[in-house]
């Protein structure tokens, strides 16, 4: 069994082994010891990685290709370079400490973790994958448990945020098939068989015409997930609506694939299409950011807060993208994983705080850093690493955003990035108000000065997520190397 | 008649010796043990799917009248699998309900009969074969519809079914004629020879159409489609969405991709046209029925609607993914139907309302459930995701790419209706659940072996690569 299959393999197991299992205390020592592999497996790799990476400069390495449907040439191929080893790093950490902040899930506990691990098969899948109908499928595979766990598990107009969110998502994954289909069927532009592997496709001069009209959807389809602006609607009521771990996996991890996605397939292989449209996903983008930024400054509830905050770096991501400079790619990327574990990390202090005082409502709460004070503080930490404090991993992402937009030196691309620029701006006002709000001044309401104290799996949860904030933080170089090597083949590629 | 062309007619002859065997066995089992009846049918039916996957030549007999090949042979074995769960799954409603009218015989007659007449139909060499299977098929099929006497919605039923079968009957005979007097000839081989695009083919080709529109139930010609779902039993239901509609659509496939050939500039513009109002239409219908037998009629219509973008593809590409996804389309919708069926056995509820909450109380049959819903929606990992994928590709191979965004959008739709059920079934609560029941030991074996082909029959990717070689014929 090859390093990389094991991705997908173990989640798997996992999920069998569930069925196996009965009651909350047997489900969840199962998909903690899962996840802890799969961690296991996630550090393994970096490591196996910087060594093969030494003696094989291939775009991808530990590459496998096996064929499955022959007629249609579909390969399950799979590969990793350093961009999807770093994701990878990011989904399991922020799976297993999902695992630890829904430790105690009282409700069908089973077929929570069930579906929470089918989730991550479809992200571990994902990102492995070259191919891009394997793509697609993990793509969706990673969408639908969604539905149910928002459904059973969610809390508020539960139901309704499931269904948009659900639809909202799999409508761009339709959009989305009729932009890999283009891709497919144009691969034999120079007279080679008809393939889905993306590597080959790289290779391939696909006429302008149809990159034309494909990269406008393939790029939707993606950026839908990634909550560009106007399609991003979902994501505040999904968030808000869905059990804590669930957030944070949607928001932590989820939401990345639409960057990546973009990212891998729209850009890598429709690269005139994508210079030809830039324009229109900039300012979508640019709009989104700011637009995010705003939304959160006036919403009371905390989830919603920080789903448009979600938004608005989110937004950010698919800005860099659309820069088409390394130093932009290279801050998308590690904006990618910074906002992953900030926001995941946002996520779970919520849902420890809703789960003490049963409101989300920052005008309700006050004073909690008399009460709370690891919770509070490790929010008040998080926060100032979210607004892009140096010596946090937020601040190395927007520098090389900023730095790879400014390289650009017409009018337009200036005037979007001074506006995105503006963003930060209204993020730390928004972020100092939820701050004052909630954690300072006297306590409110007086039933909440006897809160329970922190527990070991939620401050299990909260350092698993600190570590990679601070640790980008300080040391971003190592990161950010293996991300610019692997970025390498994509700037020949495109530019 | 020599020994091997009986080899040839395996299927059809087996089939009718085990009707006959029933017809016997009616007369001299007695009347305290006419329950027996079930299992002989079921087991006789087991042989006969058994010994219809033996290889068998390929050629023709009668002069051309009856042919078969690898394909039409894949394709009967398909469809007596498909009828093989529909009896499992129908076996305890036949010994609980009908049995004791004395009637039990008669409903596996009447079934086989229909599958014969299918078998001939899609085996055809000629239009008067295919039109004699045609019929075959489908009167037996109205009393089946009817079988329920005692209910006044199913007699409704009955006739609904036999006045809209024998009108379309009517006008594809009109189309045959039409062609005939146009090429001179009712053999498929000479027919395709002769066959020039002019006006009067151009309106038999349209009436031909309409008649086997009728049967696979395509907007314009699906109105009584929900009717008779909804009155019909469950069995019968589930057997014309499956069987019959699945049988029509092969033969129409292979009839437009040999025969109608000639004629591809004017059936491609028809069935675009037709293929976005099945699907549109089924669809927006489906989003608001409460009854679930409604319900699978509606998103029936629109499945039946997806079938048509492999159709308009025109090549073996075409004609593998048709049958592949037919066959996955059998598979979910008796799983669909079976579920249905045994909720209504043990309770006789039928509303989409009743299945609250039934996850917390029938977790196995609510989670059948949900795979067929998920693969009639085309979710991954399960088959109907490898269906419809690939009858899209199809579609889109042949630059069809708006037919294929206008299919996506009609998948997202269809999405939303499936979902309701599964939020039915697993996120709302009732007061009134349905309780925990056991299912007999057929009707297990009929769902698990639908969960089992839905969950195999997409990852396995052999099976889709030899059907993509059976279409070979066409290329």
């Amino acid at each position: 069994m090859d390093i990389l299959s094991l991705f997908v393999l173990v989640p798997v197991l996992t999920i069998l082994a569930l069925f196996a299992t009965n009651g909350l205390k047997q489900a969840r020592l199962v998909t903690m010891l899962g996840s802890m592999v799969q961690l296991g497996m996630a550090i393994n790799l970096i490591f196996a990685y910087f060594r093969e990476r030494a003696i094989n400069t291939d775009i991808m390495v530990f590459t496998r290709d096996y064929v499955w449907f022959k007629s249609f040439n579909i390969h399950y191929a799979i590969g990793v370079d350093g961009i999807s080893v770093a994701l990878l790093m990011l989904t399991s950490i922020v799976v297993l400490a999902g695992v630890f902040i829904s430790w105690r899930m009282k409700d069908l506990p089973k077929e929570f973790f069930v579906s929470l691990l089918v989730l991550s098969t479809g992200v571990y899948g994902f990102f492995i994958s070259i191919d891009l109908f394997t793509m697609f499928l993990f793509y969706e595979v990673a969408v639908i448990p969604m539905y149910l766990l928002i459904g059973i598990w969610g809390s508020g107009p539960k139901e309704y945020s499931a269904m948009k969110l659900t639809l909202m998502l799999m409508g761009a994954s339709a959009v989305l098939l009729v932009g890999i289909l283009g891709i497919y069927l144009n691969s034999n532009a120079d007279g080679g068989a008809l393939t889905f592997n993306i590597l080959e496709i790289a290779k391939v001069n696909i006429p302008f015409e149809a990159q034309k009209i494909f990269f406008p959807l393939t790029f939707l389809g993606f950026a839908v997930l990634g909550a560009l602006f106007p399609f991003h609607t979902w994501s505040p009521d999904g968030h808000a609506s869905a059990p804590t771990a669930v957030s944070m996996l949607h928001a932590g991890v989820l939401m990345k694939l639409g960057g990546y996605g973009i990212f891998r397939v729209a850009m890598f292989l429709l690269p005139q299409g994508a210079i030809e449209w830039s324009w229109v996903f900039i300012i979508l983008s640019a709009t989104g950011v700011i637009y995010g930024a705003f939304s959160a400054l006036r919403q009371t509830d905390l989830k919603y807060i920080n789903a448009y905050a979600s938004v608005s770096h989110l937004g950010m991501v698919m800005f860099a993208l659309l820069m088409l400079n390394k130093t932009g790619w290279n801050g998308a990327i590690l904006q990618s994983l910074s906002h992953g574990f900030m926001t995941a990390l946002v996520f779970a202090l919520i849902g420890m705080i809703y789960e003490r005082t049963h409101t989300r409502d920052i005008t309700r709460l006050g004073g909690l850093l008399k009460v709370i004070p690891f919770i509070s503080v490790a929010f008040v930490v998080v926060g100032l690493a979210y607004l892009g404090l140096p010596g946090f991993s937020g601040f190395v992402a927007e520098m090389n955003i900023f730095v790879g937009a400014f390289q650009n030196d017409d009018m337009f691309t200036r005037v979007a990035t001074v506006i995105v620029i503006s963003a930060i701006v209204v993020t730390a006002v928004f972020l100092l108000r939820v701050i004052g709000i909630m954690l300072m001044g006297t306590v409110k309401n007086p039933e909440y000065l006897k809160l329970p104290k922190v527990t070991w799996y939620e401050r299990t949860g909260i350092i698993l997520l600190f570590i990679p904030i601070i640790g980008i933080g300080i040391a971003p170089l190592w990161l950010s190397n293996m991300i610019l090597e692997s970025l390498e083949p994509f700037i020949r590629g495109v530019l | 008649m020599s020994l091997n062309s009986f080899l040839l007619m395996r299927h059809e002859i087996l089939l009718l010796a085990i009707t006959l065997l029933l017809i016997v066995g009616e007369i001299f089992i007695p009347k305290h043990k006419k329950g027996s009846i079930v299992h002989l049918a079921l087991f006789l039916f087991g042989i006969h799917t058994v010994v219809g996957f033996l290889a068998i030549e390929e050629s023709s007999l009668f002069g051309g009248m009856f042919q078969t090949n690898n394909l039409i042979h894949f394709f009967k074995n398909t469809l007596n699998i498909g009828v093989l769960v529909l009896l499992l799954q129908s076996a305890d409603w036949i010994q609980e309900k009908i049995v004791q009218k004395n009637k039990g015989t008669e409903f596996f007659i009447l079934l086989f009969s229909s599958l014969l007449g299918m078998y001939f139909m899609i085996s055809a060499g000629d239009f008067l074969m295919f039109y004699i299977g045609l019929e075959l098929a489908t009167l037996p099929v109205a009393a089946l519809v009817a079988y329920e006497t005692s209910k006044r919605i199913s007699s409704e039923a009955g006739i609904k079914f036999i006045l809209s079968a024998g009108f379309a009957s009517g006008v594809a005979l009109f189309g045959i004629s039409l062609l005939y007097a146009t090429t001179g000839s009712i053999y498929f081989n000479e027919v395709m020879e002769v066959i020039t695009s002019n006006n009067l083919t151009i309106l038999a080709f349209i009436l031909f159409f309409t008649g086997l529109s009728f049967k696979i139930s395509l907007v314009p010609f699906h109105f009584w489609t929900a009717d008779v779902y909804e009155g019909a039993p469950i069995s019968v239901a589930s057997y014309l969405s499956v069987i019959s509609k699945g049988a029509a659509a092969f033969i129409l496939m292979i009839l437009l991709f040999t025969v109608l050939k000639p004629l591809m500039h004017v059936w491609e513009n028809i069935i675009y046209v037709v293929a976005i109002a099945t699907m549109t239409i089924g669809n927006l219908f489906a989003l608001r029925q409460k009854n679930m037998k409604r319900f699978l009629a509606y998103s029936s219509i629109a499945q039946a609607g997806f079938i048509l973008l492999g159709l308009i593809a025109g090549t073996q590409l075409g004609a593998a993914t048709v049958v592949y996804f037919i066959l996955i389309y059998i598979f979910s919708n008796l799983a669909a139907f079976g579920v249905v069926q045994a909720i209504s056995l043990k309770t006789g509820k039928e509303n989409m309302d009743d299945y609250n909450g039934l996850y917390r109380t029938n977790p196995k049959l609510s989670l059948v459930m949900m795979l067929a819903l998920f693969s009639l929606a085309g979710i991954p990992p399960v088959a109907g995701f490898f269906g419809k994928f690939f009858l899209f590709t199809a579609a889109a191979s042949q630059g069809y790419y708006f037919l294929v965004f206008i299919a996506v959008v009609n998948a997202t739709i269809s999405l939303y209706y499936y979902l309701l059920v599964i939020r039915a079934m697993f996120i709302r609560n009732s007061d009134d659940p349905i309780p925990y029941f056991k299912n007999k030991i057929y009707m297990r074996l009929g769902l698990l072996i639908t969960a089992i082909g839905i969950l195999v029959l997409g990852l396995y990717s052999p099976l889709y690569d030899y059907i993509y070689e059976l279409s070979s014929i066409f290329s």
